[in-house]
């Protein structure tokens, strides 16, 4: 017999007879009822408290906030995807900047080495965030893929205000994630840090250690009494 | 059942045995480095961990996490076959192991048909307790840690003393003394320097490696999805990079649904180091597919069974099946606290190592481990999945000196015929009123005579004495006097 039957067996037969299951409620993980202003300070509170830098643009002054990051922090190659509106407006933009920008919807076998050692930033899009506990979502595309957020030391990453929800649950719930999940899904809460040495953080470990959201909404920055 | 992983553990300098519990306890006791560097740790998990629950219900978000896990154990055969075929057609390969030799192999089988010579790690427990580093050396295979505590102690030659923090027992000075001889980064105490040192050294090892390995937090049936929960990215790295992924996981680890997720997640983020969340929570449904330009071509799912069938048989063992691998059990552990990780001899220490282990290892090398608690009920009150656990170590208590239902490998081992006789002797008096009253007497009658030594109780102790006079006498004594005093 296989290890699998075998295996399968011996928890079919369980020696003290059948389980029974418990029904779940959920209520614990769900209905915050928070507005979205509040939505929008407990996100921005939970993620800078794990050293994420967030930055407040209007919609349609995004890229010149982005212009603004990339020279304040001296980033030289960019590396973004083509299509998604995130990456077409950033490259219009940034047509005529000192900024190279790196194409990523390349396969990465052609370009490994290049990614880790000479990019020093990588623009992505988000699906959305979670309020609760400070994290983007992320389903990373052939145009946006995998490592851009993880390989380069700094990742801005682009929210829109009115794509933050309050809780894990509400996101997964509410986007239907069980009826097609992607290759990859991501919840991305903060920089890459340990504290595997003597309980000392560290951020940049072994991916980004810079993250910088530019959350782009229309309201007032949170805690500003305009 | 696999008995490979019986007494010897590591494979270094240093090493650590079950069997040896009690004197390895005393050398730790006496080593204040060790005890210093726990009891700092502890600490400050244990007031992270309170203050992150803070604006939470945490009763009922355990309560749901309990019956989320029971749910999935209730369900585990179904769960499986769900997961195995919601993988298939995912396009990852699953594969299933009766121990951890079968694993092993499969994982070096994997290896071989690559061509494999050296495959990067991601954290897994599953992995420690196979001993996978150790096989896949011998077979030519050069295993390497990625998560950072991981690759220190691995560098160190020991094992990880602490399943959600493995180096939490070497301090700064260590460390630096550790990179500075296996790797020669420059000594210093600078966390910051020494994490890029590490973080610059691992980089080379993500691009060479031809496999990466990881465990599995959640394995999700609904969507054959596997769920890895990390702050550093090794994680991410380990299964991304590499062009095939190998995800270990034991068959416990599997649930129903994709929302069940959610609880779980926040439970073992802020049970294990008070954090809201952890930096990474990766979900990885399938291979790169078709277009896209990342991610292993390759996915195996290797699941592990090692002995949890036979816990699932019980229902009263089967509660340690639902564990999520915390750790909050061991950081709020006072024996722990003071003995280190090390001491256990076992891959997982602490409380939950000692209800787990002599299930893998047996009770003949593991039976002094479900002694190694005061039974304060620290470690039951703060698992997020409410596991019985001093309940549970008097269980093995029990079936360690045969008294249980004799459903753990080794039970009896502590049968002695003097305990048991003692013990029937004591039952044939305390059910026979008049030879208690005759015995009881007799031993106050001669309490002179006790002697002022009577072992280990009176290392500590002095050696109590009977009363003079037995409790029954007083109470007669008393009685008659009332009695009287009512006639007047």
């Amino acid at each position: 017999m296989s290890a699998r039957d075998t295996i399968l067996n011996r928890l079919r037969e369980r020696a003290d007879g059948p389980l029974t299951a418990p029904e779940s409620d959920f209520a614990v993980v769900t209905h915050r009822g928070w507005n979205a202003e509040e939505r929008l300070a407990r996100f921005v509170q939970l993620i800078t408290s794990v050293h994420g830098e967030v930055i407040h643009t209007a919609p349609e002054e995004w890229t010149d906030a982005l212009a603004k990051v990339l020279a304040e922090k001296g980033v030289k190659r960019l590396a973004l995807g083509r299509e998604h509106p995130v990456a077409a407006e950033a490259r219009r933009a940034l047509a005529d900047a000192e900024v190279e920008l790196v194409d990523v919807d390349r396969d990465i076998e052609e370009w490994q080495r290049e990614q880790f050692e000479s990019v020093d930033a990588g623009l992505s899009s988000t699906r959305g965030a979670i309020a609760e506990t400070g994290s983007l979502w992320l389903w990373p595309t052939s145009d946006e893929p995998r490592l851009i957020s993880l390989v380069p030391p700094i990742h801005i990453a682009v929210l829109d205000a009115d794509a933050i929800e309050d809780t894990f649950y509400d996101v997964l719930e509410c986007h239907g994630w069980a009826s097609g999940m992607p290759t990859n899904a991501l919840l991305i809460s903060g920089p890459s840090k340990t504290a595997d040495i003597e309980q000392t953080l560290a951020y940049g470990v072994h991916g980004p250690r810079e993250l910088v959201v530019l959350v782009r909404h229309d309201g007032p920055e949170p805690g500003d009494e305009r | 059942m696999s008995m490979q992983s019986s007494a010897v553990q590591s494979l270094g300098v240093q090493t650590y045995s079950p069997r040896e519990f009690h004197r390895q306890a005393h050398d730790a006791l006496g080593n204040p480095q060790i005890r210093a560097n726990f009891r700092k740790a502890m600490d400050g998990l244990m007031n992270k961990r309170r203050d992150v629950f803070g604006d939470w219900d945490l009763e009922t978000l355990r309560e749901l996490g309990a019956n989320i896990r029971l749910r999935a154990l209730a369900k585990l055969p179904d769960l499986l076959e769900q997961l195995e075929a919601n993988c298939q057609a995912n396009g990852i390969k699953v594969h299933w192991a009766e121990d951890g030799e079968q694993a092993c192999r499969i994982i070096r089988e994997i290896c071989e048909s690559r061509d494999a010579t050296s495959v990067v790690k991601g954290k897994s427990m599953v992995s420690e307790e196979m001993h996978l580093n150790a096989y896949l050396e011998e077979a030519g295979i050069e295993a390497l840690e990625s998560d950072l505590g991981e690759y220190l102690v691995q560098l160190n030659e020991q094992t990880p003393s602490h399943i959600i923090m493995p180096a939490i027992h070497l301090n700064t000075d260590e460390i630096s003394e550790i990179l500075h001889e296996k790797t020669g980064t420059e000594r210093t105490r600078d966390v910051d320097t020494m994490t890029a040192a590490a973080r610059s050294q691992l980089r080379e090892r993500f691009m060479a490696a031809d496999v990466g390995v990881s465990g599995v937090n959640f394995a999700v049936a609904e969507t054959g999805t596997l769920c890895l929960v990390e702050n550093e990215g090794n994680g991410r790295m380990s299964t991304t990079v590499p062009p095939v992924h190998v995800a270990v996981t034991g068959i416990e680890k599997v649930v129903e649904h994709l929302r069940d997720v959610p609880p779980l997640y926040a439970l073992l983020s802020r049970s294990a180091t008070g954090q809201h969340v952890t930096t990474y929570f990766n979900m990885i449904s399938s291979p790169r597919k078709e277009g896209e330009h990342d991610g292993p071509k390759e996915v195996h799912l290797v699941l592990v069974d090692n002995g949890r069938s036979n816990i699932y048989q019980d229902n009263e063992l089967l509660d340690t099946l639902r564990c999520i691998r915390c750790g909050a059990c061991m950081n709020h552990c006072p024996v722990y606290t003071r003995v280190g990780g090390h001491t256990y001899g076992t891959t997982y220490p602490g409380p939950i190592g000692s209800i787990l282990s002599p299930h893998l290892m047996g009770l003949e090398d593991t039976k002094d481990l479900p002694t190694a608690s005061s039974l304060c009920g620290a470690c039951g009150e703060v698992c997020p999945v409410k596991i019985p656990i001093p309940d549970l170590l008097v269980r093995l208590r029990r079936e360690s000196v045969g008294e249980g239902r004799g459903n753990v490998p080794g039970a009896g081992v502590k049968r002695t015929r003097k305990e048991v006789a003692a013990w029937k002797g004591f039952q044939f008096m305390a059910t026979h009123p008049w030879v208690w009253r005759a015995g009881t007497s007799v031993a106050g009658k001669l309490r002179a005579l006790t002697p002022s030594r009577l072992g280990a109780w009176t290392d500590y102790r002095i050696a109590a004495k009977p009363a003079g006079t037995t409790l029954h006498a007083l109470v007669k004594r008393h009685q008659a006097s009332k009695a009287q005093e009512e006639k007047r």
